[in-house]
């Protein structure tokens, strides 16, 4: 496959950045995104240019270190994938492709396609987790926990923190990923102890970082790769009126 | 800037869901009362009559006016923020959202806050006495029908009515089940007959607010 | 003199860990305020370890290679975590998976390690789940287990196919409390590229690159440890993540600690056959799989040949005419057998020339069977991730045609050599999780590297740092403003310097998959003296030529991945070096390691205990000199040692 690459070039976080276009030969079908994208590196390496800078680590859409728009998408346009496991045959020969980075005020490009989502991390900081400290704690099996919730928590706990739910919100609004965390938490008798100050304190950081406010236009669980549900969210804004109003 | 007010975003949408609602509720009777044109334009008078003289009515459109005034303010503040979060937007975005009005919600809000100056010029101010002139039935009582039929008559205006009431199906398109997933009320179970009911609502509120003026205007 | 003193506690082997605990020295809550460690690496090791010694109350200094803790490549492990909870009544105890990680080590791990490892393996779990890692239940709620090979318990257990990412996630969600308290403080995106060992020889600070701005920082502390991970891309094709590198730990063997059976690399049984080029990593299928598919290749080689062609598909082959080679072979283990015998005999039949798919490197993995004894839908709950990964991947449905796996590098056994307090030979120098050489021996058991690297984190580190730590209480701060920060800071800068300048031809990835081939094809699934003797020859070789080819553009301000990379590479291909000489010393087949010279007539790991039962711990004597053999014998008082026998229980 030929195709024309579009891609966003920043050289740091100061610089104005622009699209420079980029043409690709003979990739395989068989080739993930971002090997295509390994193969545009060393072409501009072998020239001497100044290779794109993107994220990635593990390529196989869990870690959730890969972040690329492409044509218009979080991850591109093929449902319930990271771009890393995104591959070349969902496009056809010849095609122009857009590249992007995330585009949110929380998020600022570092360099290329890289962007800085450390608020992820200040977010989970403020609660995202049973504060159970290592030793002292009860045997596993002292807890039943009923399968149908177990089963919840484990689909809202599978949430990789790529951003792609704020990268595709038109308000660039994190209720996706806040959610996620709230939700698994609130869902097992080992989160709810703590339930009414994590909800308050997530919240309360994810709207001090400047992520936009949540008009419930679903496209985050559209575009999430790992398909969580908006259900999260409302079960946070059950969490989050319950814990104000109590 | 941060998104660090005196309310959470969450709570600024809940108020926002909660005067949502009750603007919808208003929207039924409303269209109720309306649709008594349908019939004879002495019912409307008599239905608009009660809402004119009814004293829980009389106290209960000031509260309206401010669900209306609160739902804007909020709807603009969380717009403007929305908006900042953003400062760089994308060359080439689609269109992913789910529920495909939802994008339009502060235009679609704009065009029905539009509509109400409009409604309320050529309504409420007449009945106030602060502007034009308040036509009489020959008992002397106020002709609200008289003044409703007059401008339904009015092709132009008949035509912009009936365009700014289909815009403003939009909104209700997304606003339903839009407060339900605000106030946490979403349940997979549920979730299909809330989108569903919300749907309908939109259909059935914006075709019935249409077809008075069209019917009013071809068969009457 | 050999510094290689296991520091083993007295007593029987089940009170060892309780005696040591009870007598260990500890450091008091007003004092641990005044100690500083640094933890590189926030996978399950290092994550779990930082939290926890912040919990304590020391001054913990994490740093990560990634954006976020939440990144590191535990996230990718699939399968499970295995304990000995015995919750299904069938008939586990802490000895026998202690004996179960013995056997499948191929007797070459210390036993008072792996005991301690099976003892903590319960806590784990306890701890996993009051954090509320989601771990996957039964319909009554309580904690639901899986089998896995080289066990004959159901003692896995798992969160779906993504155990490690919830685990980790725990972990991550431990440290990040612990950072909101101010206990750690996080460093992201850094690149550890020294370690500062001070002239009293104890390990004091750390060289970091920051990724970002291209500044290189300097960060000292009381004790340092490494977390941070295996050296598995050296192959450049693996399964690890592309950050995953082996630098932290070669430059603390070029810094002194010993560097222990670099040889032993897992190979895992059921990856992703390689379909190119231009291919970046290689992607696993979680060993979990082996409970339910079955591993077959057609049973006539013209069958195989037209499998290959495209002339036959897997479903036209009938069941008489199919070879499921490892229940042949092994029929009391099956499928279930530990990854180096399912991985050999994998390669075995490929290059007997019964493999599938266009390259012939591969094999089935057949849920056919299982999807009719329990219904599509049941198959679909327990690996539902995993075949739809698949699907993305290879575009086939493996509901409908067998999957096809192949062998490829997953994890590696080897690394920095520790005693029973994970200390490296240099003192203040602690090792954990998969960059020790671990308690694994030669050969790893699935579900047993999160179990590992969280016993390493949660429940030993805490305690053992302590000990050490006890008398450092008056020694105060440590400067970075000393002649050996400097002289570090001052290599690492040359280093850079000089990889700049060579402005060369060769990008660093064309000479990393060099390597990578090189890799595999004399230092990998079998080995032989000659194959060793050519590796060791064409590494050096390729070195010579890194270092006057390699291009790496741009400079050193700012986000410079071929500079990473190449930095990466550099440290690689001296590390292979080491790998391939540890193969060609050790004359017999243990695990990971097979010498095609050592094998019984049928084909099977033949182990020399008489000569080699020992670890080999590495030391570095000079860039021009051979390092120096360092042999630590394995003592085994509690289990009968044997040949692996997988065929009959």
């Amino acid at each position: 496959m030929d195709l024309k690459l579009k891609v966003w070039r920043q050289a740091s976080p100061a610089d104005q950045g622009k699209f420079v276009d980029y043409q690709v030969h003979d990739i395989s079908p068989d080739t993930s995104f971002l090997e295509m994208f390994d193969i545009l590196n060393d072409e501009l390496v072998e020239k001497g240019e100044d290779p794109v800078a993107f994220d990635h680590d593990c390529r196989e859409g869990i870690c959730g270190m890969c972040s690329m728009f492409i044509n218009g998408h979080p991850h591109g346009p093929e449902k319930a994938t990271t771009t890393c496991q995104l591959h070349m045959r969902k496009f056809k020969d010849g095609d122009t492709i857009v590249v992007e980075p995330w585009r949110a005020k929380p998020f600022p490009v570092i360099k290329d396609l890289i962007v800085d989502r450390s608020a992820f991390d200040l977010i989970i900081q403020e609660g995202g987790y049973v504060s159970a400290t290592t030793g002292g704690v009860p045997d596993a099996n002292a807890i039943p926990i009923n399968k149908e919730n177990a089963d919840l928590a484990m689909d809202a706990a599978a949430c990789i923190g790529c951003g792609a739910c704020v990268a595709a919100c038109k308000n660039a609004s994190a209720m996706l990923f806040v959610s996620a965390k709230v939700s698994q938490f609130a869902l097992l008798p080992q989160g709810k102890v703590e339930a009414k100050e994590r909800v308050k304190k997530m919240v309360a950081k994810m709207d001090e970082l400047g992520f936009g406010n949540c008009t419930n236009t679903y496209a985050c669980e559209a575009e999430c790769p790992k398909e969580i549900s908006i259900t999260n969210i409302a079960r946070m804004n059950r969490q989050f009126i319950g814990a104000k109003l109590s | 800037m941060s998104n660090k007010s005196y309310y959470s975003s969450i709570t600024k949408k809940i108020i926002m869901s909660l005067m949502g609602l009750f603007l919808l509720t208003f929207l039924v009777v409303h269209l109720t009362v309306n649709s008594f044109l349908l019939v004879s334009k002495d019912l409307f008078n008599e239905g608009a009559h009660f809402m004119g003289t009814n004293a829980f009515i009389q106290v209960f459109q000031w509260v309206l006016f401010a669900g209306f005034a609160i739902h804007i303010f909020y709807g603009i503040v969380l717009q403007i923020q929305n908006w900042m979060s953003r400062p760089k937007g994308y060359k080439k975005r689609a269109a992913m959202e789910q529920s495909p009005f939802s994008k339009y919600m502060i235009y679609t809000g704009l065009v029905i806050f539009i509509f109400l100056i409009m409604h309320l010029n050529n309504f409420f101010f007449v009945k106030m006495g602060w502007v034009g002139h308040m036509p009489m039935t020959p008992s002397g009582e106020e002709d609200m029908g008289a003044l409703v039929m007059a401008l339904f008559h009015n092709g132009y205006y008949v035509f912009i009515y009936v365009v700014l009431i289909l815009l403003m199906g939009f909104h209700l398109d997304h606003a339903l089940q839009s407060a339900f997933q605000t106030l946490g009320l979403n349940h997979p179970t549920y979730w299909g007959f809330i989108k569903g009911l919300s749907r309908a609502y939109a259909i059935v509120v914006a075709l019935g607010f249409a077809i008075i003026p069209l019917f009013i205007y071809f068969f009457k | 003199m050999s510094k290689i003193d296991s520091r083993i506690p007295e007593g029987p082997l089940a009170l060892k860990w309780t005696h040591y605990k009870e007598h260990q020295k500890l450091v008091n809550p007003a004092n641990k305020r005044k100690i500083d460690i640094i933890v590189v690496g926030t996978g399950l090791a290092g994550g779990s370890a930082a939290a926890s010694l912040g919990e304590l109350g020391f001054n913990v200094k994490v740093f990560c290679i990634q954006d976020s803790p939440r990144r590191a490549h535990s996230i990718a492990a699939q399968g499970g975590i295995n304990a000995a909870k015995n919750y299904p009544n069938d008939g586990d105890t802490i000895y026998r998976l202690f004996y179960d990680t013995v056997k499948g080590g191929d007797y070459r791990g210390r036993e008072s390690n792996t005991y301690r490892l099976a003892e903590n393996s319960n806590s784990i779990i306890d701890q996993c789940v009051a954090q509320g890692v989601p771990f996957a239940r039964e319909y009554s709620g309580y904690l639901a287990t899986r089998s896995f090979g080289g066990a004959q318990v159901s003692r896995t257990f798992y969160a779906r196919g993504q155990t490690g990412q919830q685990l980790l996630l725990g972990a991550y969600g431990a440290l990040s409390k612990e950072i909101k308290r101010g206990s750690v403080k996080l460093f992201t995106r850094r690149e550890m590229l020294d370690l500062v060992v001070m002239k009293d020889g104890r390990a004091r600070g750390i060289i970091v690159r920051n990724l970002f701005t291209g500044e290189i920082e300097r960060h000292s502390a009381h004790a340092v440890l490494l977390a941070t991970g295996g050296y598995g891309n050296l192959f450049f094709l693996s399964t690890n993540a592309m950050t995953s590198n082996g630098s932290a730990a070669w430059r603390a063997y070029k810094r002194g600690a010993y560097f222990a059976n670099p040889c032993y690399v897992q190979i895992h049984p059921t990856c992703i056959p390689v379909h190119g080029d231009y291919q970046s990593k290689l992607t696993l299928m979680s060993e979990s799989l082996r409970n339910d598919g079955r591993i077959w290749v057609p049973k006539k080689i013209e069958d195989a040949e037209k499998v290959r062609k495209g002339e036959l598909k897997a479903k036209d082959i009938a069941e008489e005419n199919r070879d499921y080679y490892l229940e042949r072979r092994y029929p009391a283990f099956g499928n279930l057998v530990p990854r180096d015998v399912a991985s050999r005999a994998a390669k075995e039949r490929c290059d007997a020339g019964f493999g599938v798919g266009p390259t012939g490197l591969a094999v089935f993995l057949d849920f056919k069977e299982a999807i009719g004894r329990l219904g599509k839908s049941v198959i679909e709950a327990r690996y539902g991730n995993l075949f739809q990964m698949y699907e993305k991947i290879v575009d086939d449905d493996p509901y409908q045609t067998p999957m096809m796996i192949y062998p490829a590098i997953h994890y590696t056994m080897g690394g920095l050599w520790v005693d029973y307090e994970l200390q490296s030979t240099i003192p203040g120098l602690f090792v954990g999780g998969e960059a020790n050489f671990s308690d694994h021996g030669a050969n790893r058991l699935g579900a047993s590297a999160l179990m590992q690297g969280l016993s390493d984190g949660y429940f030993i580190l805490p305690y053992t740092m302590q000990n050490y730590l006890a008398d450092q209480i008056s020694v105060g701060h440590i400067s970075t403003d000393t002649s050996e920060f400097d002289e570090a800071e001052k290599a690492v800068n040359e280093r850079i310097e000089k990889l700049l300048s060579i402005k060369g031809t060769e990008t660093v990835d064309s000479i990393h998959k060099r390597l990578g081939r090189i890799m595999w094809d004399h230092v990998g699934m079998a080995r032989n003296k000659e194959g060793l003797e050519e590796g060791i020859k064409l590494i050096r070789v390729l070195r010579e030529e890194f270092w006057k080819n390699v291009r790496v553009p741009g400079s050193n301000k700012g986000v410079n991945i071929e500079l990473e990379k190449a930095l990466r590479v550099a440290d690689f291909l001296e590390l292979g070096e080491l790998m391939a000489r540890d193969a060609l010393h050790r004359n017999e087949s243990a695990g990971g390691h097979f010498r095609e010279e050592y094998q019984t007539p049928e084909g099977e790991a033949l182990r020399d205990d008489k000569d080699f039962m020992y670890v080999a711990a590495w030391e570095y004597a000079g860039d021009d000199k051979e390092p120096v053999l360092n042999k630590e014998p394995l003592v085994y008082e509690n289990i009968e040692v044997k040949t692996r026998n997988y065929k009959t229980s």
